[in-house]
């Protein structure tokens, strides 16, 4: 509406693609999304916090692995700014080197979880009958399976590897975003602007990802940012098992889990990690809210 | 809906069928054994501990007997570990703490999180909307096992009005309800709030207002009933594995429970605890989703039992 780019024009031949676009909603999005100053802001210290941990490492004097057992559990001081750890490790190194193994997690294991979940839950959902149930039986089934043994057994077949961590907790966290996007995808099915679609002849791939998803972004994005903190914090526990990254290796999760055994004592060793763990999930919440008003297309009609 | 549950059942055996087989030998296939802990078996002591067990039968032979024994008695076996005790008795004796830890947690966190997720959501952009959201973020960004020592240093230790752990008395059940409970309070509050919002710009809640309709019967009666279908996908899965229990939630607080059972069960190659925990969580998943599925078109009248 505020953009030139929205604007159309009925011309004398209109075409099915015309009528389908109509108003391009993702550049609409954009603009949107720009004018939300806690979007904004949470997207730029994502990319700050993430450029210092790829970063970071490369003008750290300590390495994540190098102890120094004279001076185990220093305070925040200028040589060590965040303080050592109990084995004299520097903190801030550590966390840099744990945000690379957290936030590559979270981002690809939830991604991996985002594209199977949506697409499988679409798919069950608009096809309704015989292939939903046999595909929701499906997860059923994968709920069940013992998630640990799974771990297990992944890692006396490959071996010790990061990826395997990935995939792991890839193939559980589909599941649920799958029995979300379904029942939102039934809900929406039998609604005019479907019949709409059908009705101008468009093929069912291109009325479920064109039509349908764009309409269930605001459950998807709310239960990806859930997905998210879920993945780094599974990560962890698997870390807690003796099956996730191994020392002196270490993750934000597992930084945050040896400081909660320290917190009274020595608590910068948890209250650092947690802070940046929750400083990242804050502002994924706040871009992502962002993104859900900015692709709301009812909402920004009012 | 009555052939709808019916036929829901009888998918139910298959289902079942292939979670028992499935995990009978995903775990026959994981290396190491029962009894290799056990520092001092002599070949014969181990011979006589598989004779006992039935491991020294050709595989197929132990899956069948597995599944004949689980059918005709409902029996699901010894237990590798403690020798002198079958799985029923493990699961009856552990299952009831987890049973009602679970229960308490979930009643604080439907309470919490739908009550904050539908205020936060008819109070848009106010400070209410951003206390209640901030509170379910904090719920989000601390995990348990932060949560957890923290309201012990707080709760027991400094003001000393409960026990650091165990599970005796009624105190003893506040401060792990707590913990658990917030946990997924905050999700089902991000989820509330964000369904809530879905519905409450659609055309059928302004029809409700223009009809004249009270602010409470608009939340209540029109917009809850859309609004609450992502948080009951949800629930479903998250029901199940509360009440299974929480390792780590039972292993802070010392709590005998299911979910510490469970996870040590794999570590120690107890074939029969393992299997009899994956059946009864399966029978949860599977009736949870059961559920959600006809409260899903009890909620939404579009849909119909297909």
């Amino acid at each position: 509406m505020f953009s030139p780019s929205s604007e159309k024009l009925p011309s004398a031949e209109v075409t099915t693609a015309q009528i389908e676009r109509g108003v391009s909603p993702w550049i609409d999005a954009w603009h949107r999304l720009r004018r939300n100053h806690l979007a904004v802001f949470g997207g730029i210290v994502l990319i700050v916090l993430s450029l210092l941990c790829v970063a970071g490492p490369w003008f750290s004097p300590y390495g994540y692995e190098e102890t120094n057992l004279n001076n185990t559990f220093s305070p925040p001081s200028g040589a060590h700014w965040l303080g050592t750890d109990q084995l004299g490790r520097d903190l801030l190194t550590r966390l840099m080197f744990g945000g690379r193994i957290s936030l590559m997690v979270g981002l690809v294991a939830t991604f991996v979880a985002l594209a199977i979940g949506v697409v499988y839950g679409a798919i069950s959902g608009y096809a309704g009958g015989k292939l939903d149930r046999l595909m929701m039986r499906i997860v059923d089934i994968i709920y069940a399976l013992p998630f640990t043994i799974f771990v297990i057994l992944l890692t006396v077949l490959f071996g010790r590897d990061i990826r395997l961590i990935f995939v792991a907790i890839g193939a559980v966290e589909w599941l649920t975003m799958a029995r979300i996007v379904r029942g939102q995808i039934m809900s929406i099915k039998r609604m005019e602007f479907i019949e709409a679609a059908r009705s101008l002849g468009l093929g069912t791939p291109r009325i479920i990802f064109r039509h349908m998803i764009p309409n269930i972004l605001g459950p998807i994005i709310v239960y990806t940012t859930l997905t998210i903190p879920g993945v780094m914090l599974l990560e962890a526990f698997l870390g807690f098992l003796g099956l996730g990254v191994q020392p002196p290796m270490s993750s934000w999760g597992v930084l945050i889990k040896d400081g909660a055994e320290r917190m009274e004592e020595y608590p910068w060793l948890l209250i650092f990690p947690g802070t940046l763990f929750s400083l990242t999930l804050f502002s994924l919440n706040f871009l992502g809210d962002g993104l859900r008003d900015a692709l709301d297309v009812r909402a920004a009609k009012d | 809906m009555f052939r709808f549950i019916a036929r829901r059942l009888l998918e139910t055996i298959p289902v079942l069928f292939i979670i028992v087989t499935a995990t009978f030998f995903m775990v026959r296939f994981v290396p190491g054994g029962p009894f290799d802990s056990e520092k001092a078996t002599t070949p014969e002591i181990r011979a006589n501990l598989e004779a006992y067990y039935g491991l020294n039968l050709p595989l197929h032979r132990q899956y069948t007997n597995y599944l004949k024994a689980i059918v005709l008695h409902g029996d699901l076996g010894r237990s590798t570990k403690y020798a002198s005790r079958t799985v029923n008795e493990i699961i009856a004796d552990k299952l009831p703490a987890s049973l009602q830890l679970g229960g308490l947690s979930l009643v604080i966190a439907l309470v919490l999180g739908l009550t904050a997720g539908v205020v936060a959501s008819v109070k848009r952009n106010t400070w209410v909307d951003y206390g209640a959201s901030s509170f379910a973020m904090i719920g989000i960004c601390v995990p348990t096992f932060v949560l957890g020592p923290l309201l012990v240093l707080v709760f027991a230790i400094h003001l000393g009005w409960f026990n650091a752990s165990g599970w005796y008395g009624w105190q003893d059940r506040i401060l792990p309800s707590l913990t658990l409970g917030i946990v997924y309070a905050a999700a089902i509050a991000r989820l509330t709030r964000g369904g809530m919002l879905e519905v409450l710009n659609q055309d059928y809640i302004r029809t409700a207002r223009a009809k004249g309709a009270s602010e409470a019967r608009i939340i209540f009666r029109h917009a809850l009933r859309g609004g609450l279908l992502p948080v009951v996908s949800y629930l479903g899965p998250a029901i199940a594995g509360i009440l299974t229990g929480s390792f780590v939630i039972e292993t802070i607080f010392q709590i005998p429970g299911l979910g510490r059972e469970f996870v040590n069960s794999a570590f120690n190659r107890d074939y029969t605890l393992v299997l009899g925990t994956v059946i009864l969580y399966a029978v949860l998943i599977v009736a949870l989703n059961l559920v959600v599925d006809i409260v899903q078109v009890w909620l939404n009248p579009k849909l119909k039992f297909e």
